[in-house]
């Protein structure tokens, strides 16, 4: 025994759900037990750290279920030209709440003194960054479709948002003593440059001309240049053709300064001429202003073939990724993916951000939006809106881990047609009923679903534990909510049962209330009536209390062992007054059946035999009043 | 990012069974100190012991949880020949101050002549059904008719099955479509008898169950077996431990409206992970059926999901103690999947912290074990 390797591994899988993605990694409660060999055995609880649902996040997952929301309830009869205006607006939407989300968590991260705290917080806010930078491209091409012309201002944009620290340089510069001797003066020049925000290059470019009166002509003639450069402008009349013909005319010009080395004294000036010429080599010695190779591609693009069309671009993005990247570093992923995109190869891009980001959150609701664009039917149809389903399946399952984001995921099944509902079943019904307000909750959306089993299970389990619990009026309500007849009826015993022993009901006012409920069982519905009579008996009601006595016996559904009770309850009765003397019949009726129950009891062992005397004695006296009454008052 | 939280369990010698309820709040444990102990989720999730007693004369194998419709029961099977149900008793208030409850025994089941090996609630729309199966070949299915006595049991069916049982697994499917269905695995070592797993299904016409399907390809010893939750679909999936894992889809065949016979099925092998490198001791599956669970003697627990495309990989590692495995690859072996496509290694910038992803897999010798284990029943000469 002593050989045998003592790691004997039993794995349980939390039968409680899929891997939620919280930071876009896998949650998974797992119970992994090991006995070491040493003899005191461990069992290990394997979660996924929860530290990462931060409230920020939370609001991520919560807004953009809203925007989802939204989407899926686009009218299906729109033409799709009025639908792309709606798809973009919906795009930029769940942006800004990822922009929103990223703003707040960098702001913790740097304001939080735990330095692993501010790790994981930046670690997050790069993946959000990486993500909104792909869903603003993917808008950019897919959602939004811009054609050429457009295409490169849009991609300038894209990158000017994703470029933010050329502002924050041209503050620090601007804000300096003497701007123009700043060290940092010429790389912001530069930067706006490349970033084809022109004007603001020649507002800089200005504080300089103001200085160097040497140079007065060159200045004046770069901000000629820059003033000139044609930019499309995608609602005036005039054609692309017509644009292009202006713009080679400009790119011509420019490139005589150079030839006439008109900028050759100034080395900052001349670089800009090269770079407004498009010159690659000049542009990749600025990598670092750069920073990526995208930007490079726009850059390249906007000083070269601004008219760039969407199926050329992904020649450009290759070379130039080719280009940029050092030879020996392998592109990663985020580089991969956006080469996809670059290639309209959409399947490709969800491929890799879901392997690669392990993050189904994005892809869920990306690959949702595209499907509504009808962008995913292109390959095939099945296809693709398997592709759509599969996904918002599992980001959805992640969330019904969470113990109030659960309620989030239910609207994300409602909207996956093939096994949404299956997938809700499932899970729904293991949502942990911690209070009857949780177990309200879940029944509510079962019920409105017309999920019965459901709704049946759930209630057979809060009946079931608060019998237990020894909570009678509870397990009560929840039985007839579960239509338990069975159980109901158990229950109604014990009402009974209770009563025999300490003469009194508990839970009246939920007996009270019943209403037709009453009859999901013959049990229950004596414990409603038999309250009844105990009530109209305290009224002093005597009649009706003994006409309801009547009809209890008569229609037969009290229980055997209640009847020596009822039997005692009828003696009082039979010596009031109103009813011997105003209802005689009613008396005679009584006294009938209790007759006929005494002898009934003569057959059970357990009677008391002082109250079978009782009893005869007062049937005895009783019938005689009768008889005397009977014959006395004319019928 | 992975967290692995370290129970003491305070058992006093090898665990071998752990049971969730149906909630993920509850869990059971059970050893070879004859003891099952119950656990208890806090609102802050910690787990305490709530209760910890004497279940039986001898190791106790496995240990599962009845659906909470039927109360807190569970039922425990041992090397001792019995199984036992138990059902928990709200204790008096000290009781509930100091955070422990009451289990009292509500019957044992002696019917079987050799250790009872595994024991499983059926589903609970047939019922409040038990099964047991033992390591002289006998399934018996047992059933409470009145679901509020939980003392009263009958012995409704007896299966023979011809080879050592080590393991049963009930198909979860209540569509009026599929009869009931049990699943039997043998670590028997005889070779005659080829398919270590045969299907049994319940006839409504001679009210007994019958053999429907043995699975011939599976050769070799099964330690555990699953069937995967259904969502409805027509076919059913099967994950087995045996010295790999595997998947298996069973497509019933349309049946002729005169057949009176079990269903026939075509049995297709959906995927085979030899990542383990040793005998898979444990699957397991979760609710929607699309993550299964597998542990085996190199000490690692494996995830394996299946993309859109149905195809599986691996898509992560524990160790033992529940952390992941880093600096090894998720990649598969020579024998790699019927339909499977290798698992991606690529460690994404975007993803800062790697932990609980596919890492690279450094190739290591299972460690020393012989094949007679705790596991492995041989019969003893004496009691």
């Amino acid at each position: 025994l002593d050989e045998l390797d003592r790691q004997t591994l039993c794995l349980c899988l939390t039968h409680t759900h899929t891997p939620f993605l919280t930071c876009f990694n896998s949650y998974l409660p797992v119970c992994v037990s090991g006995a070491t060999g040493s003899g005191s055995s461990l069992i290990h609880v394997v979660r996924k750290d929860e530290d990462i649902y931060s409230p920020i996040l939370r609001k991520l997952f919560n807004e953009s279920h809203h925007i989802f929301v939204g989407l899926q309830t686009i009218r299906e009869d729109l033409p799709s030209k009025n639908k792309k205006p709606q798809f973009v607006s919906i795009s930029k939407s769940y942006r800004s709440v990822i922009r929103a989300c990223m703003e707040e968590l960098q702001q913790v991260a740097v304001s939080t003194q735990d330095a692993e705290l501010a790790t994981q917080y930046g670690n997050q806010v790069s993946i959000l960054l990486a993500i909104e930078l792909i869903w603003n491209l993917c808008e950019v091409l897919f959602i939004d479709a811009v054609p050429a012309g457009s295409l490169l201002l849009h991609l300038l944009d894209w990158v000017r948002l994703h470029k933010a620290d050329v502002d924050e340089k041209a503050r620090e510069v601007l804000q300096s003593e003497s701007p123009v001797e700043h060290h940092g003066y010429w790389d912001v020049v530069v930067s706006y440059v490349l970033q084809g925000r022109l004007e603001e290059a020649r507002q800089m470019l200005a504080k300089q001309a103001a200085q160097q009166y040497a140079d007065k002509n060159m200045y004046k003639l770069m901000d000629n240049l820059l003033s000139k450069m044609p930019v499309y402008n995608p609602g005036s009349i005039h054609t692309l053709t017509e644009f292009d013909v202006k713009w080679r005319h400009w790119h011509e010009e420019v490139d005589r300064c150079l030839q006439d080395k008109s900028f050759a004294s100034n080395v900052h000036l001349e670089l800009i001429c090269k770079i407004l010429v498009g010159d690659e080599d000049t542009l990749l010695e600025h990598k670092e202003l750069l920073s990526t190779w995208y930007h490079f591609l726009v850059t390249r693009l906007l000083f070269a073939h601004p008219t760039i069309k969407p199926t050329e671009l992904h020649y450009y993005a290759q070379s130039c990724m080719a280009m940029f990247l050092d030879s020996r570093s392998a592109p990663e992923t985020l580089d991969s993916i956006l080469l996809a995109a670059f290639d309209f190869d959409i399947h490709q891009v969800i491929k890799d951000c879901s392997i690669a980001l392990n993050n189904w959150w994005f892809v869920a609701h990306l690959t949702d939006l595209l499907d509504h664009c009808k962008l995913l039917q292109s390959h095939n149809l099945h296809f693709g809106s398997n592709l759509r389903e599969f996904l918002l399946l599992e980001y959805a399952s992640g969330l019904f881990n969470h113990h109030s984001l659960w309620q989030l995921a239910v609207d994300y099944f409602d909207h996956c047609p093939e096994f949404g509902r299956v997938y809700l079943e499932l899970h729904i019904e293991r949502v942990p009923l911690d209070t009857e307000r949780k177990a309200l909750k879940v029944l509510r959306i079962c019920e409105q679903r017309q999920m019965p089993e459901q709704v049946r299970s759930i209630c057979k389990i809060m009946a079931k534990r608060a019998l237990r619990n020894n909570r009678l009026g509870s397990a009560l309500s929840w039985s007839i909510r579960a239509k338990d007849a069975a159980f109901a009826t158990l229950i109604s015993e014990r009402f009974l049962q209770d009563y025999c022993t300490r003469g009194t009901f508990s839970d009246l006012d939920l007996i009270d209330n019943l209403g037709p409920a009453m009859l999901l069982s013959d049990r229950l519905t004596f414990l409603v009536k038999y309250h009844e009579f105990h009530k109209l008996y305290g009224e002093k009601c005597f009649t009706e209390a003994a006409k309801l006595l009547l009809s209890l016996i008569t229609a037969k559904i009290a229980p055997r062992s209640f009847w020596m009770t009822l039997l005692t309850d009828a003696l009082p009765l039979l010596e009031q007054k109103e009813v011997s003397q105003t209802h005689p019949h009613l008396s005679l009726g009584l006294y009938d059946l209790t007759v006929i129950c005494v002898f009934w009891s003569f057959q059970e062992e357990d009677i008391e035999l002082t109250k079978v005397e009782l009893l005869r004695l007062a049937l005895a006296r009783n019938l005689a009043k009768a008889i005397v009454k009977e014959g006395t008052v004319d019928a | 990012m992975f967290v692995a939280r370290s129970i003491a369990a305070d058992h006093k010698d090898l665990i071998h069974d752990v049971s969730y309820d149906f909630h993920g709040r509850r869990m059971a444990t059970c050893s070879s100190d004859q003891s099952v102990k119950v656990w208890d989720k806090s609102e802050n999730g910690e787990w305490h012991c709530t209760a910890s007693w004497k279940t039986h004369s001898g190791s106790v194998w496995r240990v599962t949880w009845a659906h909470p419709e039927f109360g807190q029961v569970l039922a425990s099977c041992s090397f001792d020949r019995t199984a036992a149900v138990w059902e928990e008793i709200v204790g008096e208030s000290n009781d509930k101050q100091r955070g422990q409850s009451h289990w009292i025994k509500r019957t044992t089941l002696v019917d079987s002549r050799t250790s009872v090996t595994d024991v499983k609630f059926a589903p609970k729309h047939m019922g409040l059904m038990l099964t047991t199966c033992s390591a002289d070949g006998v399934v018996r299915i047992y059933e409470a008719p009145d679901v509020m006595n939980l003392s009263q049991w009958s012995l409704q069916h007896e299966i023979s099955c011809k080879l050592s049982c080590s393991c049963i697994s009930w198909n979860p499917s209540s569509s009026r479509a599929h009869p009931p269905m049990i699943a039997v695995g043998s670590d028997d070592s005889n070779v005659t008898y080829g398919g270590k797993v045969q299907i049994y299904e319940y006839n409504e016409n001679t009210r007994k169950y019958a053999k429907a399907e043995t699975l011939m390809t599976v050769t070799d010893a099964v330690h555990d077996i699953a069937f995967a939750p259904n969502l409805g679909r027509s076919f059913h999936v099967l994950a087995i431990a045996t010295k790999d894992v595997r998947i298996f889809k069973l497509v019933p065949m349309r049946k002729e409206s005169t057949s009176t016979g079990p269903t026939k099925f075509e049995v297709q092998i959906v995927a085979q992970f030899d990542n383990h490198n040793s005998q898979v001791w444990r699957v397991s599956w979760n609710i929607t059926s699309t993550l299964l669970a597998s542990s085996g003697d190199d000490g690692c627990v494996r995830l394996w999901k299946a993309n859109y495309m149905d195809n599986w990989k691996c898509t992560g590692i524990l160790k033992g103690d529940g952390s992941p495995l880093t600096g090894s690859s998720g990649q598969p072996t020579a024998m790699s999947t019927v339909v499977g496509s290798s698992v991606q290694t690529s460690q994404s910038v975007l993803n800062g912290t790697s932990a609980g992803r596919i890492g690279k897999r450094t190739p290591f010798a299972p460690p020393l074990r012989q094949l007679t284990s705790s596991k492995i029943y041989q019969h003893p000469a004496y009691y």
